[in-house]
């Protein structure tokens, strides 16, 4: 437990954010019949509705507790997530967002086959899909076990359980079309969360008279104990730092166009256009919610300093009842237990759902036998699959840091998934052998050096940056790759590419552009 | 008595002028059409993309040739935070706008060009 964090309210929010989550989930399962209402909501999704989901999906554990906890413990530097975070969705908007919902696929593994025409490119995307996927899915398992447990006690392994059955009821049930529902709800609920919590507190911390952190009450001097070592955007200072901040750019600007649980989200459009604006509304969205970390941080400096040495994930749980004493620090610290839960399973259920729908098109909707299953059921079984596998090695596994592993997940998806969809909508030249080329050199490079991250402790400073934060080189090395080998089989190039470029960036209701649906 | 039988005609999808046949057929001046579309676009994100490149891109390196910097205030709040902490969200936002807004008009000058009944 959290000094200073009443159990009561906690579980009271739990229950409340469950109970509304399946709610809504049971509603929208009148809704939806087909597999294709499964898989993308018929693509009839308006683009306030979709925005609001996407950005209820996107905002983990990781931005509603990890950002302000990073901020907290080692200052400026770490603003970089949530810009990072952001500006992706702009590199999506400007590069991808309309091409690749004209392209009318419905995953990553889908468009590549749709371009390359090539079974072992898709099936090397279906496997890319999977494993981002699942690195993803781990850090919130476990993230949900260790926090809201430490916010409602109890043992860990409760609260992962709860959080995989709720998503895997969820999911399984409903869809894409009621996650939707779901998933608007969510960040709506997270805003809300965490904006109202943050405004007390500001108001309390103005009542006070506006108190200074006290100098020199943080002993430990790994962490920037100043406000001026607190205030240097750059990790860590020197050349290293440099590198370090613009690798983790690299990461963050190329990788959300790759996550597996965003992308699966663009065809739910209606049309290319609709595309981009529900992407310049996630944007603003995203943003808006990102400007609230700092001020937790911030005000955790002033009243929670303590939480600077140990963990200081719990300090958006903790803050509340530190500031606010009696029923009104309960309340709101009900307010942000049941955020962080719809963090948790909000970012989980999108996850589930874009690893399912790959799996139950290329796994368990294949034919064993005679036996074929048909695409719902595949889809559960596909759905049952994605949870079980993080979910086992969340319960049994050891200690892999949340952001640790967020981190390796974007950098592999920028080194992977960013080279495949630029090169793919904008350069007729591309190949599948190019692609695969890029895929594998990609991502076993930052797959590789992030493992070595994981499970070595290199003495030399660069070689630990390097290995630490991939992207910088890796995200180049692919791109070289890719069209370095595609030049070399240029004879290759797929006949149809010049009509499926046209079909990329016709705009629909001409006669060129994709039909509307 | 017959089963029923639901007739449904070609996909109705606008007439097809002399140059949606040119860049149906893959012509060479259909070719040009398609390649000046993908061209506009492409140079309407670059562009958003390296001012945000340069823009943000020249924070770290702002920082790091000027240590000075980080004890600045501006407002009682430390420049970093407000560069890092509000600067970027309106900066990203604006730019996105502005690009959705020319990437619509790029596509309705193709859009209007297909429609010329007379090439």
């Amino acid at each position: 437990m959290i000094p200073g964090v009443d159990a009561a309210p906690g579980v009271v929010a739990m229950l409340v954010v469950t109970a509304a989550t399946l709610g809504i989930g049971v509603y929208g399962l009148r809704i939806s019949r087909t597999t294709s209402d499964f898989m993308v909501a018929s693509r009839s999704v308006s683009p306030r509705l979709n925005a609001a989901a996407i950005s209820g999906e996107y905002l983990s554990a990781a931005s509603f507790l990890g950002a302000a906890g990073l901020l907290l413990t080692f200052g400026a530097d770490m603003l970089w997530y949530p810009v990072g975070w952001t500006a992706g969705y702009l590199v999506l908007l400007l590069l991808v967002a309309a091409p690749l919902r004209r392209s009318g696929a419905f995953t990553l593994p889908d468009f590549a086959e749709a371009r390359l025409a090539s079974r072992t490119v898709r099936r090397a995307c279906s496997v890319l899909v999977v494993a981002i996927g699942w690195l993803y899915l781990l850090p919130q398992f476990q993230g949900a076990g260790v926090v809201l447990a430490a916010a409602i006690g109890g043992p860990p392994w409760q609260s992962t359980v709860v959080v995989c059955l709720v998503v895997l009821v969820n999911v399984a049930s409903g869809g894409m079309r009621s996650i939707t529902f779901v998933q608007a709800f969510q960040y709506w609920l997270k805003l809300t969360a965490l904006l109202v919590p943050a405004v007390v507190l500001l108001l309390v911390w103005f009542g006070d008279g506006r108190p200074a952190p006290a100098p020199g009450v943080l002993g430990d001097p790994a962490y920037p104990t100043e406000t001026l070592a607190w205030s240097n955007p750059i990790a860590e200072g020197g050349t290293i730092g440099l590198y370090l901040t613009y690798s983790l750019i690299a990461a963050t600007f190329l990788g959300t166009m790759g996550l597996p649980h965003v992308v699966v989200r663009f065809y739910t459009n209606p049309d290319g256009r609709a595309a981009r604006r529900t992407t310049l509304l996630v944007l603003g969205l995203v943003g808006v919610f990102y400007l609230l970390p700092p001020v937790y941080a911030a005000l955790g400096r002033v009243y929670a300093p303590h939480l600077v040495e140990r963990g200081s994930d719990g300090l958006v749980l903790a803050l509340p009842g530190l500031m606010v004493p009696g029923w009104g620090g309960t309340v709101l610290t009900g307010l942000v237990v049941g955020g962080a839960f719809a963090a948790f399973l909000s970012t989980s259920s999108g996850l589930v759902i874009a690893i399912a729908g790959v799996l139950g098109q290329d796994v368990t909707g294949r034919s064993f036998g005679r036996r074929r299953l048909d695409g719902v059921t595949a889809f559960r079984l596909g759905a049952l699959v994605a949870v079980a596998v993080p979910a086992v090695v969340a319960l049994t596994g050891g200690d892999v840091g949340v952001a640790t592993t967020v981190g390796l997940a974007f950098a592999v998806s920028a080194s992977t998934f960013c080279p495949l969809l630029v090169l793919g909508i904008w350069w007729r030249g591309l190949t599948a052998t190019g692609a695969l080329a890029g895929l594998v050199v990609g991502g076993v490079g930052s797959g590789l050096a992030s493992l070595l991250t994981l499970y070595t402790d290199p003495s030399d400073l660069w070689l630990d940056a390097l290995l630490r934060r991939p992207a910088a080189w890796s995200v180049p090395v692919a791109l070289v790759a890719m069209v370095g080998v595609s030049l070399l089989t240029r004879d290759a190039v797929p006949a149809h590419t010049r009509r499926f470029m046209v079909r990329l960036h016709a705009p629909e209701g001409t006669a060129l552009g994709s039909p509307r649906p | 008595m017959a089963e029923r039988v639901r007739v449904t005609g070609p996909p109705r999808r606008g007439t097809r002028t002399a140059p949606v046949r040119e860049v149906e057929a893959e012509t060479p001046l259909g070719r040009v059409y398609v390649d000046s579309l993908l061209r506009e676009q492409l140079f309407t994100a670059l562009r958003v993309l390296g001012v945000t490149l340069l823009v943000l891109g020249s924070v770290p390196l702002l920082f790091f040739t000027v240590p000075a910097l980080p004890s600045l205030r501006v407002g009682g709040v430390p420049v970093a935070w407000v560069l890092l902490g509000v600067a970027p969200y309106p900066l990203l936002v604006g730019l996105g706008w502005w690009f959705c807004r020319r990437a619509e008009r790029n596509e309705d000058a193709f859009a209007g060009l297909m429609e010329e009944v007379d090439s």
